[in-house]
């Protein structure tokens, strides 16, 4: 029986606290690659979420007639068939942004969040929290790469979705929106949510220092 | 001939799989720990890549000329398959390497560099032997990338990090150090 608090749980658990890319690391590869400009992070987020939805609920329906043993197949070709029609959808609504993701749209096909969620979740509950659950990590993963499209396009470019924001006097730190600065910004984030996480959580164990040597006040 | 050399090189280092494109980061970042395994790695990758190169071409010439927007999902189930009859041949032709390949080799089905080297392929229309030594350039590219940091990470583990830097924070800070100095190889394309 699920409780509404534990359909609430399958919504919220995606957006941050288990966030599919700033907690699992999943999903690197587009969140590298695709978000030097806020437009380009949220069509990539928009149709990754269309895509994991869309497989998550017909995998959830399915999950009694696909046989066990060749099921990692079955769940790729459900995925390749949502990307090929996000793939369409997007080259004929928005041209511009089709082009600057290039292959990173069909490389939503591999895109291990996707296959994650349905190995670990779709394939075993109910349609209704399979849905929920996509959205929440949906959402959780569109956040990641807006935070990413957000600092690096300000950085980088010295605007936000297009329009400048500072005078002519701005000097773009060009690094951020070539490869390194994809590196770097996530990097970084990575080091301010694992610094705050220390200062809140409980201290951890004293580390012996040089590895393997006790200091006196340690031991 | 140039030409041919030219790919190799250009996708080797100028734009390098993972550090200039972002294909293959799982296992840049999963199995960059050892150097060892590492070179395992890029090994199975090089027999795959070289193999779905080959044979994305065949499709590409034979099959998918009448129906294009079959492309994504034929590639995905040729590289699935692909994937399934390289590791029954490696078991029954050489178990040991099969040993030391290990999990690796079905987890390359899930890597964005073998899909990702099937699109460019046939993006930019290579031919044949083009497409060989895109493949080529590509897994030596990715092995290059996975042992550097590989190497990196090893020395890393003996120096004394703060606390709050250890983790996968610190290897993405690395990777753009490397990433920047590959950068510097983009003068090549204008020399």
């Amino acid at each position: 029986m699920s409780a509404p608090a534990t359909r609430r749980e399958d919504l919220v658990r995606g957006v941050w606290r288990e966030n599919p890319v700033l907690v699992q690391l999943l999903g690197l590869c587009p969140t590298l690659a695709v978000t030097n400009t806020v437009a380009n992070s949220l069509a990539m987020g928009l149709a990754t979420f269309f895509v994991l939805l869309g497989s998550s609920v017909l995998v959830s329906s399915l999950k009694r007639i696909i046989p066990h043993q060749v099921r990692i197949s079955a769940y790729i070709l459900i995925i390749a068939t949502f990307v090929t029609m996000a793939d369409l959808i997007l080259a004929a609504i928005v041209p511009d942004i089709h082009k600057a993701l290039g292959a990173f749209i069909a490389l939503i096909v591999v895109n291990c969040i996707i296959l994650g969620r349905q190995e670990a979740f779709a394939s075993k509950r109910p349609v209704g929290r399979s849905a929920l659950d996509a959205i929440g990590m949906g959402i959780g993963f569109m956040v990641a790469l807006l935070l990413m499209g957000t600092f690096r396009e300000i950085l980088g470019s010295g605007s936000l979705l297009g329009v400048p924001l500072f005078g002519g006097g701005y000097e773009p730190w060009v690094v951020m929106i070539l490869p390194p600065g994809g590196f770097l910004t996530l990097g970084g984030i990575l080091l301010f949510l694992g610094w705050s996480r220390q200062r809140r959580g409980p201290q951890p164990k004293v580390r012996h220092w040089p590895h393997g040597v006790a200091t006196g006040r340690a031991g | 001939m140039s030409e041919l050399i030219w790919i190799l090189i250009s996708t080797m280092v100028v734009n390098n799989f993972t550090l200039a494109m972002f294909l293959g980061l799982c296992p840049f970042m999963g199995v960059s720990s050892r150097v060892a395994t590492a070179l395992r790695m890029s090994a199975a990758n090089f027999f795959v890549l070289v193999i779905t190169s080959v044979s994305v071409w065949f499709l590409n010439a034979f099959v998918l000329e009448r129906a294009p927007y079959l492309r994504l999902i034929a590639f995905i189930v040729v590289i699935a398959s692909l994937v399934q009859v390289v590791e029954m041949a490696i078991k029954k032709l050489s178990p040991a390497l099969f040993r030391d390949l290990g999990i690796y080799l079905p987890l390359i089905t899930t890597n964005c560099a073998i899909l990702g080297l099937a699109i460019f392929q046939t993006n930019r229309g290579y031919g044949f032997f083009e497409g060989l030594f895109f493949a080529v350039g590509a897994a030596l590219g990715l092995a290059l990338a996975l042992v550097l940091m590989a190497s990196i990470r090893q020395r890393v583990e003996l120096s004394d990090v703060p606390a709050v830097a250890r983790g996968m924070g610190l290897v993405l800070i690395i990777a753009a150090g490397l990433s920047l100095a590959f950068m510097g190889f983009a003068g090549l394309l204008s020399a």
